[in-house]
């Protein structure tokens, strides 16, 4: 237990030192693209929460990105703030809204879960556009530029401390309740698990975490419109998720690169066009839920030997028991 | 399966609020039309919108009823059909002739798909894992569609005159018209394939109970593949529609927001009921067609969140719709 310990402290700090000596190596474009890879592991940490570790599928992350984005947006652009100020409000924000929307998700299962999240991924977007006084519609709201290492550092400064938060909730009993609902929400609340709070509590963290990477988002982008936050965002997590490994943390940078980079490195090799991206994507999705449906994070496992056993033991941690009834 | 499952149910005194509230809503749109010549056409274009709803809306029922997956690249493989449609009529096939093969293809298409995507993930995975797997298939098929065609706008031709007929004072376009009437009939083919038809009725066999309708032959996985082609043919019909409407543009994200509505529409329905799903389109697409041209705050933007908004009361209200049983869960 102990050599495993150390095995995965070794890992981390190893992560750790490359993250923060990675952008004294890059130019400063590749070094806003490296904040842009901490937006996607902050945004799909929070969908793992809900998603991999509580069983609530949500394919409308998009919005919650947007509620974030819009907030520091409006703040910076309209009433003057730091913008760094703006991320607390967000994460507030964020989980606000996520209480919201979980409380009629409690309503719902499985696909239809599904089906009500999709929807609001679509919907928020054409809110925005219909909003303009207040979002500035589809021309968007510009906001303060910044260079390449002020972004990647304020990224994955909030991406490294979201991540250590969450490895601190899923390893507790907050962690073990949430995984508990996932396998079996009548076993669980057999066992005295409150339905209700861990799944609403699941879906504001899930969603808090989301806006703060909308926030940083829209940092990085010094610009914000309805369409940044359209569907392809929300799906775009969505397969960071599903390649990082539902139900596990080990995976989740790999899910972010993958999200971020493939695109770009399609892009700038001229190997296949950019229009093939989608495709890919879509292939992959596919290919991983039929051959490997818990992710990259069983795929490092075999690679590296890494002991990765996800704490609630047996095989259930697979989205197999991602039941949906 | 696509018979109207809400008939047997017991008439307790809440089972009379839904047929009151169907008929409510016919008696105003009647006497609405009757009083205003552009509250008629308001409704028959709203109908006619609703009849792509519909129609997709039965898509999504079809494969729901056989395995409990709410199918997210309905849409996608909608919109691949539709320019399938674009490119046969621009190589010069005419407008019916294109339509057909176009159904063949979709048919195919909708078989291949269940066979590529969707049965490798089902046989190891449960539910979600399905439904994760068809939002694959809809970014690939829509980002193909992108890739083949490019993403500007194309026209689509339509298969009924620009012309309008006069009833009364009140000028109905042949386009809407044509649009009901076809996907009506797409629909009521589809409903007389599974109620007369011997592969029909294994169809259903296979829905409702697969394990005793492999006992008695029936190839239960097979009939699944069958349900994805025909679930696929609907959608090229309401696709090749939608596209000839003039809300709608030929392009790869066409069928994004008509998914939604036909979501709402299905899930008005009970998702279990394709009756429910036909009066459930028909129903949004003149309600919000109504709501978008008299109440002056209702703008173009807010018809989507509006659509959202009905299927969440539908299911925080009554989860089973306005024609679906509701289920026991067990334990």
């Amino acid at each position: 237990m102990r050599a495993r310990l150390a095995w995965q402290l070794a890992v981390i700090a190893g992560v750790a030192v490359a993250i923060a000596l990675l952008p004294f190596g890059l130019s400063d474009y590749h070094r806003s693209q490296g904040a842009d890879v901490a937006v996607y592991v902050m945004a799909i940490l929070g969908l793992n929460i809900v998603t991999g570790y509580t069983g609530q599928i949500s394919i409308g992350h998009g919005a919650f990105m947007a509620l974030g984005g819009y907030t520091t947006a409006i703040l910076t652009h309209d009433h003057g703030w730091n913008d760094l100020a703006t991320l607390p409000v967000a994460l507030a924000v964020g989980f606000g809204a996520g209480v919201v929307v979980g409380v009629p998700a409690l309503r719902f299962h499985g696909a239809y879960l599904a089906l009500v999240t999709f929807a609001v991924a679509l919907a928020v977007p054409q809110l925005a556009k219909n909003y303009s006084h207040f979002t500035g519609g589809t021309e968007g709201l510009a906001l303060p530029t910044h260079t390449g290492l002020w972004l990647y550092g304020v990224g994955w400064a909030a991406a490294v401390i979201l991540y250590v938060l969450t490895w601190l909730l899923l390893r507790g009993r907050t962690g073990r309740a949430f995984r508990a609902v996932r396998d079996s929400e009548i076993a669980a609340a057999s066992a005295g698990v409150n339905l209700a709070v861990h799944k609403t509590l699941a879906f504001g963290i899930s969603a808090a975490f989301a806006a703060v990477a909308g926030s940083v988002y829209v940092l990085v982008n010094n610009f914000v419109n309805p369409d940044v936050f359209g569907l392809q965002l929300s799906l775009y997590v969505l397969i960071g998720a599903v390649v990082a490994g539902l139900g596990s943390l080990w995976g989740i940078l790999a899910g972010a690169a993958f999200v971020q980079l493939l695109p770009i490195g399609l892009t700038s090799s001229h190997a296949v066009s950019s229009q093939a991206v989608p495709v890919i994507f879509g292939a992959i999705v596919v290919l991983v839920m039929a051959l490997i449906p818990r992710g990259s994070a069983e795929v490092l496992r075999a690679a590296l030997g890494l002991p990765i056993r996800i704490r609630s033991g047996h095989h259930s941690s697979t989205p197999h028991s991602l039941e949906a009834r | 399966m696509l018979g109207v499952a809400a008939i047997r149910r017991p008439r307790t005194p809440s089972g009379w609020i839904v047929p009151g509230l169907l008929a409510a809503c016919c008696v105003f749109l009647l006497v609405g039309s009757l009083s205003s010549s552009l509250f008629a056409q308001q409704t028959v274009s709203g109908l006619a919108n609703g009849g792509i709803y519909a129609s997709l809306g039965v898509a999504l029922v079809l494969i729901y009823r056989a395995t409990q997956v709410i199918n997210f690249s309905q849409g996608a493989l909608a919109t691949f059909t539709t320019y399938v449609a674009w490119q046969l009529m621009s190589w010069g096939l005419g407008y019916w002739p294109a339509f057909v093969l176009t159904l063949g293809i979709a048919f195919v298409g909708g078989i291949a798909v269940e066979l590529v995507a969707i049965r490798p993930v089902e046989r190891r995975g449960n539910v979600l894992t399905v439904v994760i797997a068809s939002i694959g298939v809809l970014i690939l098929v829509e980002g193909a569609v992108g890739w083949i065609w490019g993403s500007e706008v194309k026209f689509m031709p339509s298969a009924f005159p620009a012309r309008a007929i006069h009833v009364g004072g009140v000028a109905f376009s042949l386009q809407d018209l044509g649009t009901i009437g076809v996907s009506i009939a797409a629909v009521v083919v589809l409903w007389a394939l599974f109620q007369f038809t011997k592969v029909g009725l294994a169809m259903r066999a296979a829905a409702l109970r697969p394990e005793a309708a492999r006992l008695v032959g029936v190839r239960v996985s097979w009939m699944l593949s069958l349900g994805w082609g025909l679930a696929a043919v609907l959608g090229a019909v309401a696709g090749m529609m939608a596209a000839a409407s003039p809300s709608v543009l030929l392009q790869p994200s066409m069928m994004d927001g008509v998914l939604i509505y036909a979501f709402a529409a299905a899930v008005l329905g009970g998702l279990e009921s394709a009756a429910g799903a036909v009066v459930g389109g028909l129903a949004i697409g003149a309600l919000l067609n109504l709501l978008g041209s008299y109440v002056s705050w209702v703008t173009p933007q807010l018809l989507l969140p509006a659509a959202f908004v009905l299927m969440l009361v539908v299911l925080l209200v009554k989860p089973s719709g306005l024609f679906g049983r509701t289920q026991v869960r067990r334990v």
